[in-house]
């Protein structure tokens, strides 16, 4: 039977993972399809995934009260959403739709911290390319409160 | 290169009369100037990049990148932002109303050093205007290039520039369009993020690139990072810096950067022979 391995294994984030690695995550990892307006996450929900993009376009939201869903950063194909399953206590901070129809990959967060505990080695690589991701975010939203294109800039 | 010799006056800091034609508003605080020499002279020849000092007659003189077609001299356009007493004066001018003009002024996009590269144009804010007349030029040769890509910021949906164009330039086969915003409600649809989160995922190939970078310093600063990031050669980097021009010709030292004067050797510099100055917090 086919599996996600050669896909996951051409993935960026994923890309120069060892072979033993990258067997041991694709036996957490789903296909899954969002039509748009769905949502793939709801903030304070159990963090129990964490999602490849494949195709398509998700927007990162916080809701306000008396001002709606705000979307604070949009994700799209080659990225990755979702770093709440990796750092307790696993819930989610931000609302995730579907912008447009997306194709993603699911990866069984509760699954993978179990082999991570196991083997700390994929637990320190993961790691590793997921604070990569957080550093990426953080260093974008803080250009983000710079407001640089404004009147004072 | 046109000089301001060939176009209007012997004098550089002599103002030339222009006749606004047209006024648009195009966001909240920004709007555009079209204008049409008053004194019978027919053209304004400008390369794409480089800026006028407009004078507002009684209140005051500011230096104004030219955002039209280089290939249509007859009407002069700018795009500016209503903040000072000048420009805020500027956008209450009515048809007809009259605006001084010295210029052109300073260096220009290496629109034709470009020809056979790929070509990526990040744009910041209001810093579309100074690129827009690098596009016109790039797409009126379109064929004589690799890929074009444009990377525009702004901050929300409403402050997106030339909204109706950059549609139209969304449409085209032959151009890459990717528009970001830094925050959105509402029913946006697009991007939300800085724009520097574009160009890792941009399609052209860095080895050949050739990248013109306009937008507050800040964005160019991390532009620079993540261009280089990806792997354009800092000799293929321009940017286009704007800071206090008074005289425009290199006299009065207001815009002075370091060894160089930013209204006679800029606006437009190659990355690497500004490099250090760039990164210097006090120049």
């Amino acid at each position: 039977m086919e599996t996600l391995e050669p896909i996951l294994a051409e993935h960026p984030f994923l890309q120069g993972l060892e072979p033993r690695h990258l067997h041991l995550i694709v036996g957490c990892a789903s296909n899954v399809r969002f039509e748009a307006g769905q949502f793939l996450c709801r903030e304070g929900e159990e963090a129990d995934q964490f999602y490849i993009i494949r195709h398509g376009k998700v927007a990162v939201e916080i809701f306000g009260a008396q001002k709606g869903p705000i979307t604070i950063q949009t994700i799209g194909e080659g990225e990755i959403l979702g770093w709440s399953w990796l750092i307790p206590p696993y819930h989610w901070h931000f609302d995730a739709r579907a912008v447009e129809l997306t194709r993603a990959i699911a990866l069984d967060g509760k699954c993978l911290r179990t082999k991570c505990e196991n083997d700390h080695d994929l637990g320190y690589e993961l790691l590793k390319r997921f604070s990569h991701v957080m550093e990426q975010r953080l260093e974008a939203t803080r250009l983000q409160l710079l407001d640089v294109y404004g009147n004072n800039s | 290169m046109a000089t301001i010799l060939e176009n209007h006056s012997a004098d550089p800091m002599m103002p030339v009369p222009f006749r606004v034609q047209r006024l648009r508003q195009d966001t909240y605080d920004t709007f555009t100037l079209e204008l049409q020499p008053a004194n019978g002279v027919r053209k304004f020849a400008f390369a794409a990049g480089q800026f006028n000092m407009l004078y507002v007659f009684g209140v005051g003189e500011v230096p104004i990148s030219i955002s039209g077609d280089p290939a249509k001299p007859q009407t002069l356009v700018h795009t500016t932002r209503a903040v000072g007493v000048v420009t805020k004066a500027m956008r209450k001018l009515q048809r007809g109303g009259m605006v001084g003009v010295r210029g052109p002024f300073g260096t220009h996009w290496p629109v034709a050093e470009a020809l056979g590269s790929d070509v990526v144009i990040v744009a910041g804010g209001i810093g579309l205007a100074p690129l827009r007349p690098a596009l016109y030029a790039l797409l009126a040769r379109r064929e004589k290039y690799g890929k074009v890509v444009l990377l525009y910021g702004a901050r929300t949906p409403e402050d997106i520039l030339y909204r109706r164009e950059l549609e139209r330039w969304r449409a085209r086969l032959d151009l890459e369009v990717y528009v970001t915003v830094d925050r959105a409600a509402g029913n946006w649809r697009g991007n939300v993020g800085v724009v520097t989160t574009l160009i890792p995922k941009a399609p052209f190939d860095p080895r050949s690139a050739v990248a013109m970078v306009c937008g507050p310093e800040i964005m160019m600063r991390f532009t620079m990072l993540e261009l280089q990031k990806r792997g354009v050669a800092t000799e293929n980097i321009f940017l286009s810096m704007e800071r206090n021009m008074k005289c425009a010709v290199g006299f009065c030292g207001h815009c002075q950067f370091g060894p160089a004067f930013i209204c006679k050797d800029g606006p437009v510099f190659r990355y690497d022979q500004i490099k250090e100055l760039f990164a210097k917090r006090e120049i």
